[in-house]
């Protein structure tokens, strides 16, 4: 119990710790990582899918 | 005498940039012909099945593939001093950098484990239970981890690299015939036209050229090694060099197996080493050995490219030049994800064809995303400064990951749904 207490608290840290993207986010580097999100969103509507149809 | 003056300043001057390369060498290579894992292995050996000499010419194309973009991580690191995962988290937030970190233990793991189906299945040809191997292969790779330097871990790896090399005497013992090798190979071709299953063979070798752990392991060993920004000339010669000599050993394997299994049905490196004894042991022989040594050596950097990254993130002490009490959980880390993908080919009806395309799937989240990372943090002229890309490299470097995030893609999309391009 304590271990994992200890685990969430050096996430919690961790996420604190870089809560703030340190890259100037330039428009460049907003639409790259626009284009991303939509990328992996359709990649993981993708694998569900495939898990919903073999199930 | 000014003749001898001059060369002899000349000869001064290159031994003095050779051993500055020793010195610098290590990184580039181990990551480069690792890279010719037991699925590249596989995949090459399944290549020259099929279609003979005629992809070799597509072989060479990956030569700078593979350089530009490996040779990105050695500038990040060394200027940096950071691994990717770090690098990811601090520059683009907590978000991604979840993501990243574990999106790439999954697929690590995933990878380790046909990392050890084909070790067990390299050594079962010469009479070796399974479980004898994966007990050695941990025994061995936690004594080289172990030993508390970077240095001698590299040097053992590199040790390993070499072996990689046994394919190259294997293609000459085949006498195969050059004035075919040239004719077909290296003039650019598709056999049989362009088609569905040739399609996913230059997918997969391609997807077999450039895998996330890549760029996650060189980073980090450049960071780990204390490469600096006056070093990056090397570290980047040293790239190039690796990447000769992974497309180098894929064009061998091609070559013996293009010259006595063409035709054959390959689906893994194991059975064309099988169907290779038939004709001639030694070469059996070689290419059981060469697939034993493609699987280490993907396992000793799989495995410590995940340690390195949650090392770097947790805040842990994570070199190899540490002792175990020093970073305990590196080495923890290390040797349980080794240890669980051992155990996996053991599991009696382990489902190891689904984890193989299951790899390939989840590489492809993954694969862009730091593809994607690695551009935009060599563009960030307020860290990169002086190092950062220039307008051609980003043209080339834009150029080669579009290439590999469509057709990686492809390959992903082709595994889940395989009648999807029939």
């Amino acid at each position: 119990m304590r271990m994992l207490k200890q685990f969430i608290s050096k996430i919690r840290e961790i996420n604190q710790r870089y809560a703030k993207p340190k890259i100037e986010m330039s428009k460049g580097v907003s639409f790259s990582l626009a284009v991303l999100r939509i990328y992996l969103f359709v990649l993981v509507l993708l694998m569900i899918y495939k898990f919903i149809t073999v199930l | 005498m000014d003749f001898f003056s001059v060369l002899y300043y000349r000869f001064k001057k290159v031994w003095k940039s050779i051993r500055l390369y020793l010195v610098i060498a290590g990184p580039g290579l181990v990551v480069m012909i690792a890279d010719n894992d037991a699925g590249g292995i596989t995949t090459y050996a399944a290549t020259g099945a099929k279609y003979g000499y005629h992809l070799i010419w597509f072989l060479l194309l990956l030569i700078p593939v593979a350089y530009y973009v490996q040779e990105m991580t050695v500038r990040l690191g060394a200027v940096t001093k950071r691994g990717h995962a770090e690098a990811i988290f601090e520059s683009f937030g907590a978000f991604w950098g979840w993501f990243s970190l574990i999106d790439l233990m999954f697929v690590d793991w995933l990878t380790l484990v046909t990392e050890f189906v084909g070790m067990t299945a390299a050594l079962s040809i010469f009479g070796i239970p399974a479980w004898v191997t994966v007990i050695l292969v941990v025994l061995l790779m936690s004594i080289i981890v172990l030993n508390g330097r970077y240095w001698t871990w590299e040097k053992i790896a590199l040790g390993f690299c070499l072996l990689n090399l046994i394919y190259i005497p294997a293609a000459f013992m085949v006498n195969p015939s050059i004035a075919s090798i040239v004719g077909q190979g290296l003039i650019p071709n598709l056999p049989g036209g362009f088609n569905n299953e040739l399609f996913f063979l230059l997918m997969a070798n391609i997807g077999t050229t450039i895998a996330p752990w890549m760029l996650f392991f060189q980073q980090s060993s450049v960071v780990d090694k204390g490469l600096q920004e006056k070093d990056i000339k090397m570290g980047k010669l040293d790239t190039f060099i690796g990447s000769i000599i992974t497309v180098a050993v894929a064009i061998f394997i091609v070559i013996v197996t293009g010259t006595l299994l063409n035709g054959a049905p390959i689906d893994d490196a194991a059975t064309a080493a099988r169907m290779l004894m038939k004709t001639n042991h030694y070469i059996g022989a070689f290419m059981a050995i060469g697939l034993f040594d493609a699987g280490l050596l993907g396992a000793i950097c799989i495995s410590l490219a995940s340690s390195w990254a949650f090392g770097e993130i947790f805040g842990w002490a994570h070199s190899l030049n540490t002792k175990v009490k020093e970073a305990p959980w590196f080495y923890i880390s290390f040797f349980i994800t080794l240890a669980t993908a051992g155990v996996v080919p053991l599991i009696p009806g382990a489902p190891l064809v689904l984890i193989t395309l299951f790899v390939q799937v989840v590489a492809v989240t993954l694969l862009p995303a730091a593809l994607v990372f690695l551009i935009l943090l060599l563009n960030d002229k307020k860290t990169m400064g002086e190092y950062a890309n220039t307008t051609l490299q980003n043209i080339v470097s834009t150029l080669i990951v579009v290439l590999i995030i469509i057709l990686s893609t492809l390959y992903g999309i082709s595994a889940l749904f395989p009648n999807l391009f029939k």
